[in-house]
């Protein structure tokens, strides 16, 4: 969004202002100096950052727990019991959270090829999909080894919530009559 | 009404729900634009998604239980019950709120189909609702979601196709269509085993005529969550085109792999009962759902000799509380193998099943859970079944031989069940001197009967190939032979056919010549019976004796002439007439001596009442 163009007043009182500020002040004067050379970047824009809603996040827990008990999972502790007692409840877990990804998000590695294996990363690659770690110096076209394959979700099919519905309570107290 | 643009396929299955739809606009000749039409439903309280199956459960909710709110659906219809996946997951928990199956219960002849029987243990207060209901439910919802989607398109408009089991009776055939009826829907009834080859014959696009040959007999063997069902489709060349002629049908078989999971959850559940730990019902389900996970793992061709199955606690305890056991590969060769597909001999037979009250409540499920000695048992009482067609095994040949196979049915995604039904198979043939059966390949095996009934009706249209066959059974009714009364003995019954096998969709068989006595204002009752074998019989043939392999009892027929006209109490005498409907159910009509008058004679679904 542009800013609002100073009118005539504002404008002279700031070319007084700007007068004996670059008399007295040598940065100020430096400042301005490379502005008229056209060399001053533009103020970087202030990072946007949104609070990701609350349903759907919750909603995908609820659908962890419903299905995989992944809640249940978590909040207990594990330092009390055996590797074979935690393995057969990561079993439920494993079974149940992978269904859930599999149901709702169609998910594909962003590399194709195998993991270990060099690979290239072009000039004008998406920073934001491919991280280049260790000895990262030098242009681009980077080569390196695929360390990790990556995932992407390609399509994401959640259920449908009803209005109102309590997405809060990611599983009801159950009471058998 | 306008002209449909859609041909869709309905599989009301017993277990599970699907709609295919075939694009008649984007359609030509082998180049068919088909696809199985996402179903809406409740999978949680408040949480609707689309899905490719509809699980068949209803659940009654009580009112407390969920709240209008949270069981909406997108389309805004408000029904007393649930369907779909939240009904079967509620129900799981609150059983005698639930109805499965209903399937099968429409066709069970020893209940009143019309009465709120189900679900069967429940409480008077939960209510209930008739099996004809249920059925309708489902329907309603296919009807609700379709419309939703495709407002330009309702779906009482298309060609619509449901399929039933091969093995229904004419009954179970008349209520299904009456169903479709009061959900809203004009449909046309289709053979399951036909509508998976019909499927089979679109997925090959064409290529199908060279994958078989005339004189190739396939045998469809369909076993699903509930039912197993088997057909014979025998190859034909006429004038150089290929055809496709239905010849046989197997019995109503209620087996099915909800029975295999059941069976070895019970064996975990006897190991871990010998380590002392008993389980709860509700255990037993997690159980029997982690034993299916397992089985498909060590059926699917995976290397490992067991796969853990771990029952979840119910509490938040999740490590604390769960129970881990295992299932081994030697115990689901041991019970699921050996259990439901051993190697026996053609010669073997079911174990007989003692002749149940018709008044006996709860499904007549199979006494035998071998499907392959229900197998044996079919081809062996069709072994006659092909003898008119060129190049088949002469008469006295002991058992059909089929040349090519085509497996259908949930059951048949663990490929050792079908190797292992092909390798009893083609042990009987091999004994036999024939050439081993082929495997017909490429079926989609939980979604190949809608897809194959979709395709089915835009052949209707005159796309492809039709599937022929007519009725595959021949019926009669028994009459009391007239003789002197002796007492304590029964007059000896007989049986006079009234409708031949194979009477073509759309045409109607011959009067019979005998005359039956009905009087006015009065309902008089027949037994009726049919036969899936004797195909030479006609109409007005009596039999005086017969085997129960040869003849079926089914349930009885009623006719009840309107008083209208005549005096109450008079008799009239009358003919029977049968008409093979174009629909695909079968109508039986009284008609008198004189005059143009018909009366319809009624399948009883009502059960046990005459019995």
């Amino acid at each position: 969004m542009p800013e609002p163009r100073p009118g005539f007043f504002a404008r002279m009182g700031g070319a007084f202002g700007a007068f004996w500020r670059t008399l007295t002040d040598a940065e100020f004067a430096a400042q301005l100096l490379r502005l008229r050379r056209g060399e001053l970047p533009p103020p970087p824009p202030a990072p946007l950052l949104k609070a990701a809603g609350p349903e759907s996040a919750l909603q995908l827990l609820g659908l962890l727990q419903g299905s995989g008990r992944l809640v249940d999972f978590l909040q207990e502790d594990v330092t009390a019991y055996t590797d074979t007692q935690v393995g057969a409840a990561a079993r439920i877990v494993h079974e149940g959270c992978r269904k859930v990804l599999e149901e709702y998000f169609a998910l594909e590695p962003v590399r194709q090829e195998a993991e270990g294996t060099p690979i290239t990363v072009e000039a004008e690659f998406d920073a934001a999909t491919v991280r280049l770690t260790g000895h990262v110096v030098g242009q681009p076209p980077f080569t390196g080894r695929l360390a990790h394959r990556g995932w992407r979700v390609a399509r994401i099919n959640l259920p449908k919530l009803a209005e109102g519905h309590p997405v809060e309570i990611l599983a009801q107290a159950e009471v058998e009559l | 009404m306008t002209a449909p643009s859609y041909a869709i396929g309905i599989d009301l299955g017993t277990t599970h729900c699907a709609l295919a739809q075939v694009d008649l606009a984007r359609s030509e000749g082998d180049e068919v634009a088909l696809e199985v039409a996402p179903l809406p439903q409740l999978i949680a309280p408040g949480e609707v998604q689309a899905r490719p199956l509809l699980p068949s459960f209803l659940y009654l909710p009580h009112p407390e239980e969920i709240s209008p709110a949270d069981r909406g659906l997108p389309w805004g219809a408000e029904h007393p019950w649930l369907l779909g996946e939240l009904a079967r997951e509620r129900g799981a928990h609150t059983p005698i709120r639930l109805v499965s199956s209903a399937k099968s219960w429409l066709c069970h002849p020893g209940v009143d189909r019309r009465a709120p029987i189900l679900p069967p243990e429940a409480p008077p207060e939960v209510g209930g609702i008739s099996p004809l209901e249920a059925s309708v439910a489902y329907l309603t919802h296919l009807r609700e979601a379709w419309d939703h989607t495709h407002p330009e398109a309702p779906l009482q408009e298309q060609l619509l196709t449901l399929t039933v089991p091969a093995s229904f009776d004419p009954a179970a055939r008349e209520l299904t269509a009456e169903a479709a009826d009061l959900a809203g829907l004009r449909v046309t009834l289709l053979e399951e085993p036909q509508a998976a080859l019909y499927s089979w014959l679109q997925a090959t696009g064409g290529g199908w005529r060279r994958q078989v040959r005339p004189g190739d007999l396939i045998l469809v063997v369909d076993v699903g969550g509930g039912t197993a069902d088997f057909s014979l489709i025998a190859v034909a060349e006429e004038e150089g085109v290929l055809q496709l002629h239905r010849l046989a049908v197997g019995d109503h078989i209620l087996l099915g792999g909800d029975n295999m999971d059941l069976a070895l959850a019970h064996v975990v559940a006897s190991k871990l009962a010998a380590e002392g730990t008993t389980l709860d019902p509700w255990q037993l389900r997690a159980l029997t759902h982690g034993c299916r996970s397992a089985k498909e793992r060590l059926l699917g061709g995976g290397a490992e000799e067991a796969i853990p199955v771990v029952v979840p606690s119910r509490g938040a305890k999740l490590i604390g509380g769960s129970l881990r056991t295992e299932l081994t590969r030697q115990e689901v060769a041991e019970f699921l193998i050996e259990g439901f597909f051993p190697g026996v001999e053609v010669s073997a037979r079911p174990a007989a099943r003692t002749r149940v009250g018709l008044t006996q409540f709860g499904l007549p499920y199979a006494q035998d859970p071998a499907v392959t000695r229900h197998l044996a048992a079919f081809l062996g009482r069709q072994e006659r079944a092909a003898t008119h067609l060129p190049g088949s095994a002469p008469e006295g040949a002991g058992f059909l031989r089929p040349t090519a196979v085509l497996f259908n049915g949930g059951v048949f995604k663990a490929p050792a069940l079908v190797a292992r039904t092909l390798e009893v198979l083609n042990g009987w043939l091999a004994a036999a001197g024939e050439p081993p059966a082929r495997a017909l390949q490429g079926a989609d095996l939980d979604l190949a009967v809608s897809r194959g009934a979709a395709y089915a009706g835009y052949v209707r249209q005159g796309g492809g190939v039709r599937i022929r066959g007519g009725t595959a059974r021949a019926y009669y009714v028994g009459v009391e032979s007239a003789m002197p009364a002796v007492p304590g003995f029964e007059p000896p019954l007989q049986a006079v056919c009234v409708a031949p096998f194979g009477l073509e969709e759309g045409s109607a068989g011959a009067p019979s010549p005998q005359q039956f006595g009905l009087v006015v204002g009065q309902p008089v009752r027949f037994r009726f019976f049919g036969s899936t074998v004797r195909r030479q019989d006609r109409v007005g043939d009596v039999l005086e004796a017969w085997s129960p392999e040869e003849l079926q009892e089914l349930g009885e027929i009623e006719a009840t002439l309107p008083p209208e006209g005549r005096h109450p109490g008079e008799a009239v005498a009358v003919r029977l007439r049968t008409t093979a409907t174009e629909i695909g159910t079968l109508r039986l009509e009284a008609q008198p001596l004189v005059g143009e008058e018909r009366w319809r004679v009624e399948f009883d679904v009502r059960g046990g009442e005459g019995g």
